[in-house]
């Protein structure tokens, strides 16, 4: 559609003219200023902590254990030089032996979740799935950040509760 | 020939004063677009309407929901 509003736009006289391939999808998939109602819902991007563990895929994991330790994480999340989220790395993977490396100790390709959904429909499928957290993602797969579940309930719950017991 | 471009163009695009047009229907448009972005759907593109709403000394991105 927007190539041809972009032609269109050219043929009647406007000679600096781009498209933008990716769209609102991916603009908002970026966790990026949007306007509209879905800019006011609650959303996984908003929510997510930043404040997670994250280590590289060189590190050695004696390093990132002591630091799960001090952050109370169960999970610490390999990420490359840009921030794309390669691999996560539970606790309990690291006191098994596995190493010496974060590349050696991971594992590679997370589910992972976009900024742009919903609070209420993350929540239906971490419980769908039995999830207590996930990672959050842009669509270039950079790291956002951790949504817990029980963080989305007590977000999502109190307001359902709020719109139910209103008058009909 | 129009550029297609990607996201950080558009950011350094928009910060530079380009013109951010979103294409899609009304109601899309409605649901969420780019923020300071305005709505010109395609179906609207009339020659009147878009020589009114844009300025042809600025640069225009145009956008729609995604590549397809």
């Amino acid at each position: 559609m927007s190539p041809r509003a972009a032609w269109l736009l050219e043929a009647l006289g406007f000679t600096d003219v781009s498209h933008y391939l990716g769209g609102i999808s991916d603009w908002s998939a970026a966790a990026l200023p949007i306007g509209g109602h879905l800019a006011e819902e609650l959303t996984i991007g908003t929510l997510a902590r930043r404040d997670v563990t994250t280590c590289h895929l060189g590190d050695p994991v004696d390093g990132i254990l002591e630091r799960m330790g001090r952050e109370a994480y169960a999970a610490c999340f390999v990420l490359n030089d840009e921030g794309v989220l390669l691999g996560r790395i539970y606790r309990s993977d690291l006191r098994a032996g596995r190493g010496p490396t974060a590349a050696d100790a991971m594992r590679p390709g997370p589910s992972t979740y976009r900024p742009d959904m919903t609070a209420g429909d993350m929540l239906a499928r971490m419980r769908e799935h039995n999830l207590h957290t996930a990672p959050v993602t842009t669509s270039d797969g950079k790291l956002v950040g951790l949504v817990r579940r029980g963080e989305l309930a007590r977000a999502v719950e109190p307001k359902r509760q709020r719109s139910s017991s209103k008058p009909s | 020939m129009p550029k297609t471009i990607g996201r950080e163009e558009v950011r350094r695009l928009a910060a530079a004063g380009a013109q951010i047009v979103d294409v899609l229907p009304p109601e899309e448009y409605a649901h969420a677009h780019i923020a300071g972005a305005m709505s010109l759907p395609l179906k609207e593109l009339t020659p009147e309407l878009v020589r009114a709403r844009l300025d042809p000394t600025r640069p225009i991105v145009v956008y729609c929901y995604d590549p397809t």
